[in-house]
């Protein structure tokens, strides 16, 4: 002991004292850390929730509130589950750009492990709907047909018969949904973001879901056929009158100053 | 036109002048018995004037030949019936679908007959344009003034053909029994059901019961394919025939008066002209049915009365109505246990009185000019400043309300609040008009003091003169003659003088109402300030006879 004691000051004598520290803290970790898996998990999940914590102080809680309660900008996110987190991040719709009457969807910053782990914060503080996986919203084998009725009945009305979107009161707007993909249309049926209603699965089961996904991409698609040529925008008869009167009638009325400049001569007879 | 009918020409193969050629054989013939010599010798030479704005109504004719034709091939696969059955064609995303027998037959035109999609379109397409050259037309007519005596009844049957169009047009649109369409009937119904005490059973009459039942497109078939076509017909050979008749209108020039028509014959230069355009139109509306789809079914799907979808718009031709339905508040008045739905049956009231509006212009001009003579030059439209603001005043009411008509695709598509486009309507309804027919009247004016300015000191050549005693002009050229003639043709009214207070006997009479209106009306058209005098003979020769520059 005297011999220690009396090296205590020796200029090595921190390095040593740092060597058995991290000697003791690995053995430990190394003793306890495999013993239990569901243990290592919770853990893993919990650093998630604290990763999500992080960026959502960052991203969400000037609006949100610092513990998701809400304040008056920004609606409470309690409950509201992972699905509508993974949506409204993932389409780039949140964290909105200003208030508005409807925030628009634009680009996405935040890589999936981040939306992931926002999402897992969120859903922390309390049950909601979680992110779909693969099998639930992959609409191949779906019954296109079927989605489209209940597209016609369910949907039509805000986002017109093949989902080219339309106005709301106030400036809101259902949006066009060329370009989302299944997943988000899922979600965004699954939780109903900003004035959408919500349909679970007890309103519309999961296959209803796929349909109408399927129907979504079939009409309303990057590789849609449109048979009858240019479609116009698929806005319906605004759009064709528009396109009527400047190319049909236009035209014509073109090719009439075009023939009544060429005039015959007449003859002196 | 100098048709004598009772009058037959002598035979002319009667003298024996070797054999007549076989086209000359077969001329004697139908002349022997169906008179087509004297029709054709008042009429192949009859002379039409030349000019663009004069073909918009050759455009509508063609158009209308192109419907006839492309909607004989349709009714030849379409089943006007409302009975239901599955889709088992080849459009993938409809399969398994319960639909009318109507839409199923659409889908199949579309998809499983021979060019069938292409005709449709083309149907679609020359209909749009059928109505919009009418529009367009009828604008013409009216901006020159060629609805004037003696043209009146032919604008009336013009105006009823546009009318009828309009209609013809609903009827067809609704005949796929799509989920657009019977969107637009169920619109319609909502409109017969808010005409008081008999609105209800009108609808049942209409519908043979309760909306939609199974009827509608049938009867909607019969009135779209025979009853209005057929008027519509009668009407137009009336027109036509009329426009014979009376001679075209022509613009003022040199060697052209109230009683000549100066233009190129019938036959062979017209008849040659109209049947090559008849060919381009064909064309136009083709190529344009070519390319771009129009009324896609097979994406809008059936119909069931529990379904609509956002954007259901009626086509252009009536989207001034859905324009009043829109922006109109939802007014009710409640009595009795009774509803009287005021948001609904304002505007059908109003309606009507759009249409009527115009339709009625020639009386009410021809009544406060007094004037009963025979028209056959056109005016220039700053020279009717009134009538030019009027016409503009009710475009610009017709587009006001279709824009209120698409109010949703313009929230849409500029990022504005569909309420505020709504207010927009609702306070340009009212407003629009009269800014517009204040600012045409002024354009008008304007443009006539122009007129008038470049009469007397010609036209501005551009060139800069410095005189001996350093004053810079600009050096003015005077006009041609044949500019000058153009530029001062015109006529100009003098406002309706109200009848002396007394009569003969000098015993004071009263004016009626009638007369002050009159009177009054007739300074707001021609009083000073609301035409510009143009340029009399003495003050183009003072200007012009060398005294002075100015």
């Amino acid at each position: 002991m005297k011999k220690l004691s009396a090296r205590r000051r020796h200029p090595l004598a921190a390095v040593v004292v740092l060597l058995l520290a991290l000697a003791a803290t690995g053995g430990l970790y190394a003793a306890f850390a495999p013993a239990d898996k569901a243990k290592a998990e919770e853990s893993a999940q919990s650093l998630t929730i604290e990763e999500g914590k992080k960026l959502y102080s960052v991203g969400c809680a000037s609006c949100h509130g610092t513990g998701g309660q809400g304040t008056t900008d920004g609606p409470s996110l309690v409950g509201v589950g992972a699905a509508a987190v993974d949506f409204q991040v993932g389409t780039g719709r949140m964290p909105a750009q200003q208030p508005g009457a409807q925030v628009p969807k634009k680009k996405n910053i935040y890589s999936q492990a981040e939306i992931d782990q926002l999402a897992a914060y969120v859903s922390s503080l309390g049950a909601g709907p979680a992110v779909p996986t693969k099998k639930q919203y992959d609409p191949s084998g779906a019954d296109i047909g079927k989605g489209g009725e209940l597209f016609r009945t369910n949907c039509a009305q805000c986002h017109n018969f093949t989902g080219k979107g339309g106005a709301l009161t106030h400036g809101k707007y259902a949006p066009d949904l060329n370009g989302v993909s299944p997943k988000h249309l899922y979600e965004a049926m699954q939780t109903g973001p900003q004035n959408m209603p919500s349909f679970p699965d007890s309103t519309m089961p999961e296959k209803n879901k796929k349909d109408i996904i399927a129907y979504v991409n079939a009409v309303n698609g990057d590789d849609t056929e449109h048979p009858g040529g240019l479609e116009l925008g698929g806005l319906g008869p605004v759009s064709e009158g528009l396109f009527g009167w400047v190319f049909g009638l236009g035209t014509l009325i073109a090719v009439a100053v075009w023939i009544a400049a060429r005039t015959a001569k007449a003859k002196k007879s | 036109m100098s048709i004598d009918t009772t009058e037959k020409p002598e035979p002319s193969g009667g003298k024996s002048r070797g054999k007549a050629s076989g086209g000359e054989r077969f001329a004697d013939w139908t002349d022997g018995r169906l008179g087509i010599y004297s029709l054709a010798r008042a009429n192949m030479r009859k002379i039409f004037p030349d000019h663009w704005s004069f073909m918009l109504g050759e455009i509508v004719l063609y158009s209308f030949v192109i419907i006839i034709l492309t909607g004989v091939y349709l009714t030849l696969f379409f089943h006007p019936s409302m009975n239901e059955v599955e889709y088992t064609g080849s459009y993938v995303p409809m399969q398994g679908q319960l639909m009318s027998e109507a839409f199923n037959s659409t889908m199949h035109i579309s998809f499983d007959v021979r060019g069938g999609l292409l005709i449709r379109q083309i149907h679609h397409w020359a209909a749009l344009v059928f109505l919009a050259g009418m529009f367009v037309h009828m604008m013409r007519v009216f901006f020159t003034g060629a609805f004037r005596k003696p043209r009146e009844v032919n604008w009336l049957f013009g105006w009823l053909l546009f009318i009828l169009g309009m209609f013809t047009g609903f009827t067809g649109y609704s005949l796929p029994d799509d989920l657009l369409s019977g969107t637009g009937v169920r619109f319609m119904e909502g409109a017969i059901l808010a005409v008081p005490v008999v609105g209800t059973y009108l609808s049942f009459f209409l519908f043979g019961g309760e909306f939609p039942g199974g009827d509608f497109v049938a009867r909607f078939y019969s009135v779209h394919i025979l009853l209005l076509p057929g008027i519509m017909l009668g009407l137009l050979a009336a027109h036509l025939f009329l426009v014979f008749y009376h001679k075209h209108t022509q613009w003022a020039g040199p060697g052209r008066t109230n009683k000549n028509v100066v233009g190129m014959p019938f036959l062979p230069v017209y008849t040659a002209k109209a049947g090559g355009f008849f060919f381009l139109v064909f064309g136009v509306i083709s190529v344009v049915a070519a390319i771009a789809t129009i009324n896609p079914i097979w994406a809008i799907g059936p119909y069931r009365p529990d379904q609509v979808s956002t954007g259901a718009q009626p086509d252009w031709y009536m989207g001034f109505s859905e324009g009043l339905i829109r922006v109109m508040p939802g007014w009710e008045v409640n009595f009795w246990g009774h509803t009287l739905v005021l948001g609904v049956l304002i505007p059908l009231l109003i309606f009507p009185l759009v249409l009527v509006s115009i339709g009625v212009y020639p009386f009410i001009e021809a009544w406060i000019t007094g004037d009963k003579r025979e028209h056959h030059i056109l005016d220039r439209p700053r020279n009717a400043p009134t009538r030019t603001g009027l016409g503009v005043a009710w475009i610009t009411l017709y587009m006001v309300l279709l824009v209120g008509g698409g109010n949703d695709l313009f929230a849409t598509h500029l990022h504005l609040s569909i309420n505020a486009i709504t207010w927009f309507v609702r306070v340009g309804f009212f407003a629009a008009p009269v800014i517009a027919f204040l600012v045409t009247k002024r354009i008008c004016l304007g443009l006539q003091r122009r007129d008038r300015d470049k009469v007397l000191h010609g036209r501005e050549s551009g060139i800069i003169k410095r005189l001996p005693h350093g004053e810079f002009i600009e050096v003015h050229e005077p006009l041609a003659q044949e500019a000058l003639h153009k530029l001062t043709a015109h006529e100009q009214y003098e406002p309706a003088a109200i009848a002396p207070p007394t009569d003969d006997n000098g015993v004071a009479k009263k004016l009626t109402r009638g007369e002050k209106l009159r009177a009054k009306l007739s300074r707001g058209y021609y009083a000073e300030g609301n035409q510009i005098p143009k340029p009399t003979v003495q003050e183009y020769e003072e200007i012009t006879s060398g005294h002075g520059h100015h």
